[in-house]
């Protein structure tokens, strides 16, 4: 097992070296069919473990590779702990990977940076594994931060193109401030616990332990537990990309569009959910903690929703919704529903690399026109694009029977069932989010797919479907979209899929109700067309239609209507404005002036050259004594001599 | 055979002497034999570090490869060598690093090749000598001779203010030293012997008199760190100062200030340490934040890494200074890993400061600008070197799996179990360094080729090959595997914590 564990970590790194490094030197095609063998082999372990978990009856394995740095009596390694959460993430990841790869071959075929690029989503594959296998907080952040270089990378891939060198700068500080978070987190596990590995640590929680308090001031101490779980969340809001934290993620698409669906839409900006999930033992002791999550992923979930509705560049429509389901599974976490998120993250992660996909194919049939109101009509002359999309947009509106029916149904029920005082906003939030989730995703359908070609004669009349190596994964990733909910909805919320790897306290336990309804795919499916959440659905669905292809002068009036929403939407809530004007301006603006006023002024003008040139200007004083002319020094001889006779007489006198 | 050899002396005196060879020797004239001749001088020694590191027995505090030779009788002088945990470290950075900048230096420097390389190879030698000696005499006279070759290198081969850099560094460090050589005679006479060993030993009753020992080697090593606020030759020492000149000053001349805090005034008077630890904790967060503003501002390359190395510098105090409160408060494990923060610290930021200046110095030689301004798009014409460039960006950023996360992952872990407050300002380096690293990063190497100049640039050629591979393997070993680091760490910090952070008020409790 060990081996195979192994070879699913190292196998893409060995691989992006060799593509990375010697890439010029085995040429192009070498260069993905050594990274595509490689994601392949990972991908088939990795699914091969998951099914052993799911069936085979695996144990949980929990491994030491090396010690990292050992401390007194601290030991820091570096190891894996495999269990179901571990092995359900492996597989999507590698899985996902692998398609991404494979469209890459013709999604970047006349890109002078092609064997750099499959460098880079290799590493990044070694990279997300390392950090979803991790038994300990340091390898997790070793993970977290390598996922984030990646990203930053692969953002910037084009670098010529400046808003994508921004866009990566961005994103990389950005992250940088959850990591802070973070890092303050994973501090505070060591002071409670006095340990970094997980294992002693959900011991210790088991058992039940002294909560420390951390002292903020004379009067303030902060509860040990909560301190580290809001830290830990600090960090899960910059890589999930979660209000406030979230500015980075729109401008992430300025990359290219396969890094897109597999960093920026299924693993990378998932790693905080899964975090969280992960560290369920912890987050289950403080009420406060999973208060805060749940309000920050309704925020995410409903507001971010709201904009996906104005965009018109078809990838950042497809960002907003990434951005809003991320807020879905962070409701579900704070309600402690884990194992949902964790399952809404993996239908999610199908259907929306989907979306991301087929949106990259259009961008291809379109020669690299991304606005949706230049686009119409493509459904006919792209029909396997256009059917794999649908499926995902159903998925993603959570039409009965499709993958994130089963996921997105469960999370909205649980947060119902949850006690918590933030529960009831977080229900409305999700709830609300429904209907625009329909509304975003089947205007752009409706734009890009129907209505009337608005595009140029030209760029029509070159429009076709996609090449095979892009249209295999856009059906390799429909298939789970559809059944993957249908297979393992039962599973997860009755808890024997993920056993002990997820834990919830007894009065926490928001999926009980759910078990009964979720043992029958079918029974809940019929029933799904009778509830709140499908006509809400429905309603966004038919809303899209009217301003899209029924009456779309409608819009216009709307739109001036609502002009005071309208500005505040298309400047996204104002976040870039305070931070890019007020914050990162402020930031240089403070540093020049302390430059200037205190080590240049103060400092060096003042103390450091002030002493030189005060000692310099005595010393001016008293080398005019010393002029070097001899009939000076006679004077001062002659007057020296008078004075000293002088003085003789005087005291000759005075004697 | 070899175990007999005195290797600290030949550490010290084979590149002295090697220089004067190279100085007087058939090189003056020819170019290539002063380099070839460096070149053999610089890797024998470093080759002698190395294998230092392999007989040196990492399970002991103890001082090993000790030598000891009456100096100046009269006054009881004596001529000592020793390294343990703290010193054989730096050992052999120093070694590498000069190795690496006479390989650098190929064919590079122009005006008179062989004195610049003699003076990098006097310089090595003196450094050891800082860090081997043993009596606190030698440690001294190592100490101020070291300045000189550093001051001509300034001074001849620097930039065009050079004179002022080199006058302010030079009056800048000598101003501090004189206060050291204050406190090493009084402690002198205290133990009625320089070894400095004698006078960890000393009990020190009187606070009021420990503080002013503190004060005075506060005053000399601050200096050389640099701390806040006396920290501003070293911008402009950077900016006029050759490549080589800077790589050395960053790697290893900063590291006098805090190896000298590790082996003077922790152990001689650590209850004055303690009672002004949190003087020093706070001017190391001022370091972290304040001078991680004061660089998002530089204009200029080498302005914005010589700040930064002051920022990073900032963390080995502070780990350093931490310790006190956590020994007390019984977190020894929190010690331990402060300290060892601290110290990976040092040899990482050697690393990692010394090959960005490198970095600089490539650009340099191709462009004769430092002028963030001046550049764009670099990576456009110079894709390998983008690639060294990126890493050691993304190292002095602190991220995980380079040798710049170490120490500063284990110092703000530390901190935590002291202040809430400490830690979090300590923290914003992952903010700061990443901010102004990369956004410096972005504005020379990204974007679309800016101008002819860019456009015509070479990429990497061999040599420079050569020292960024090492460099990098460093800065990635280090990273993924420092266990052996702290190892050979370990025994002296244990030891450090032991015995000598115990108050010398009385002699109670002091371990013999």
């Amino acid at each position: 097992m060990l081996n195979q564990l192994l070879a699913i970590v190292l196998l893409p790194l060995a691989a992006a070296i060799v593509a990375g490094l010697a890439g010029n030197l085995i040429g192009r095609a070498w260069s993905h069919r050594i990274t595509i063998g490689a994601v392949a082999v990972s991908c088939a372990l990795a699914i091969n473990i998951a099914l052993g978990f799911a069936f085979g009856g695996l144990q949980s394995l929990n491994v030491t590779l090396y010690s990292w740095a050992q401390l007194g009596g601290l030991n820091l390694q570096v190891g894996f702990l495999i269990d179901p959460l571990t092995s359900t993430m492996m597989a999507v990841v590698t899985f996902v990977s692998l398609m991404v790869h494979v469209y890459t071959i013709g999604y970047m075929k006349d890109d002078p940076g092609y064997s750099r690029f499959f460098s880079y989503i290799s590493l990044f594959t070694f990279a997300m594994l390392t950090l979803v296998m991790s038994n300990n907080f340091l390898q997790l952040f070793f993970g977290w931060e390598a996922v984030g270089l990646v990203s930053y990378l692969l953002i910037g891939f084009w670098y010529k193109k400046e808003t994508a060198i921004f866009a990566n700068l961005k994103a990389f500080l950005v992250n940088r401030v959850g990591d802070f978070g973070f890092l303050l987190g994973i501090a505070g596990v060591y002071m409670i616990f006095g340990t970094l590995d997980y294992a002693p640590v959900f011991e210790q929680v088991a058992k039940g332990f002294n909560d420390i308090q951390i002292p903020i001031s004379e009067e303030i101490a902060w509860s040990g537990i909560t301190f580290v779980c809001i830290c830990l969340f600090i960090g899960a809001m910059g890589k999930s990309a979660q209000v406030p934290l979230h500015v980075w993620l729109p401008d992430s698409m300025e990359g290219p569009t396969p890094i897109s669906a597999l960093i920026h839409a299924a693993t990378m900006v998932t790693a905080g959910v899964f975090m969280v999930a992960r560290m369920s033992p912890l987050f289950e002791l403080s009420e406060v903690a999973l208060n805060v999550v749940l309000v920050i992923g309704a925020t995410t979930a409903l507001f971010m929703g709201f904009l996906g509705v104005i965009q018109n560049d078809i990838k950042r429509v497809v960002a907003y919704s990434t951005l809003s389901q991320l807020g879905y599974m962070v409701v579900a976490l704070g309600a402690s529903a884990y194992s949902v998120a964790i399952f809404h993250l993996v239908t999610h992660a199908f259907f929306k690399a989907l979306l991301f996909l087929g949106a990259g194919a259009v961008i291809i049939a379109m020669h690299h026109e991304q606005d949706i109101r230049k686009m119409g009509g493509l459904g006919k002359m792209m029909p396997w694009t256009y059917a794999t999309c649908l499926i995902g947009s159903l998925a993603l509106i959570g039409f009965p029977g499709f993958s994130g029916f089963f996921s997105k149904e469960a999370i909205i029920l649980a947060t119902g069932n949850s006690n918590l005082a933030a529960a009831d906003y977080a229900y409305f939030a999700v709830l609300a989010g429904v209907f625009f989730t329909a509304l975003y995703s089947f205007r752009m359908f409706f734009l890009v797919f129907h209505t009337k070609p608005r595009m140029d004669e030209h760029t029509k009349s070159h429009v076709k479907e996609s090449s095979l190596v892009v249209l295999i994964p856009l059906i390799l990733l429909a298939v789970p979209s559809l059944i993957s909910g249908w297979i393992i909805a039962p599973n997860v919320i009755d808890g024997s899929f993920f056993g002990d790897a997820i834990y919830v306290s007894e009065n926490h336990d928001v999926l009980k109700p759910l078990v009964e309804p979720y043992s029958s795919q079918l029974g809940l499916t019929l029933h799904g067309f009778l509830t709140l959440p499908f006509l809400l659905a429905m309603g966004g669905l038919v809303t899209a239609f009217v301003f899209t292809v029924w009456k779309p002068e409608w819009r216009e009036t709307l739109y001036n209507r609502l002009s005071v929403i309208n500005s505040v939407l298309k400047n996204h809530y104002y976040f870039d404005k305070i931070y890019i004007d007020y914050i990162s301006a402020g930031g240089v603006g403070l540093g020049k002036r302390f430059w200037r006023w205190i080590d240049a002024g103060l400092i060096d003008g003042w103390i450091v050259n002030g002493s030189a040139k005060t000692i310099g200007a005595i010393s001016g004083q008293v080398r005019k004594i010393q002029s070097g002319y001899l009939y000076h020094y006679v004077l001062v001889m002659v007057i020296g001599l008078l004075a000293f006779l002088g003085w003789m007489y005087w005291r000759a006198l005075a004697g | 055979m070899i175990e007999k050899l005195p290797i600290l002396s030949l550490l010290i005196w084979l590149p002295v002497f090697g220089a004067l060879l190279v100085l007087f020797g058939p090189g003056q004239k020819h170019r290539n034999i002063s380099q070839w001749l460096s070149l053999l001088i610089a890797g024998a020694t470093f080759l002698l570090s190395a294998w230092a590191v392999t007989a040196f027995d990492s399970s002991r505090y103890f001082l090993q490869f000790v030598e000891d030779t009456p100096w100046i009788e009269s006054l009881n002088i004596r001529y000592s060598l020793g390294v343990d945990g703290f010193s054989l470290p730096l050992i052999v950075l120093t070694s590498l690093m000069t190795l690496i900048v006479v390989i650098a230096s190929w064919n590079n420097v122009k005006m008179r090749s062989s004195h610049y390389l003699a003076g990098f190879l006097i310089m090595c030698g003196l450094m050891n000598g800082v860090f081997a000696a043993t009596d606190s005499i030698l440690f001294y006279v190592f100490w101020e001779a070291m300045l000189v070759p550093m001051f001509l290198i300034i001074g001849i081969w620097g930039g065009a203010n050079r004179i002022y850099a080199t006058l302010k560094f030079f009056i800048y460090t000598f101003f501090g030293s004189v206060f050291l050589l204050i406190a090493l005679i009084y402690l002198g006479r205290q133990a009625d012997s320089f070894d400095i060993f004698a006078m960890h030993q000393l009990v020190l009753p009187d606070l009021e008199v420990q503080k002013l020992l503190f004060f005075a080697f506060l005053i000399s090593f601050a200096v050389k760190v640099p701390m806040w606020p006396v920290h501003t030759w070293l911008p402009d020492a950077h900016v006029e100062a050759p490549t080589g000149g800077s790589v050395i000053l960053a790697a290893i001349m900063l590291k006098m200030g805090t190896y000298g805090f590790v082996r003077f005034m922790l152990p001689i008077v650590p209850d004055a340490s303690m009672a002004m630890a949190d003087v020093i904790i706070v001017l190391s967060l001022i370091a972290v934040v304040y001078i991680g503003f004061v660089a998002l501002a530089q204009k200029d390359m080498k302005k914005l890494i010589a700040y930064s190395s002051i920022a990073h510098m900032g963390f080995v105090t502070l780990g350093l200074f931490i310790s006190f409160s956590l020994v007390s408060g019984k977190h020894i494990d929190a010690a331990i890993m402060g300290i060892q923060g601290a110290l990976v610290q040092m040899i990482s930021h050697g690393f990692i400061s010394g090959a960005l200046f490198l970095c600089i110095g490539v650009l340099y030689d191709r462009m004769h600008s430092r002028d963030i301004s001046d550049y764009g798009g670099v990576v456009n014409t110079m894709p390998k070197f983008a690639m060294f460039f990126m890493l050691f960006a993304m190292a002095n950023a602190g991220l995980p799996g380079t040798s710049g996360f170490v120490g500063e992952f284990l110092v703000i872990i530390a901190s935590l179990q002291v202040n809430f407050w400490i830690a979090a300002l300590a923290g914003t380096t992952l903010i700061f360094a990443a901010a102004y690293t990369l956004w410096m990063f972005k504005r020379v190497m990204f974007g679309d080729v800016a101008n002819e100049k860019v456009a015509s640039l070479q990429d990497l050629r061999s040599r420079e090959y050569i020292v960024m591979i090492v460099l990098a393997v460093m800065v990635l070993g280090f990273g993924f595997y420092p266990a052996p680091m702290l190892e050979l760490m370990q025994p002296s910090v244990e030891h450090l914590i032991d015995c000598n952070l115990v108050s010398k008020l009385s002699p109670e409790g002091m371990c013999s």
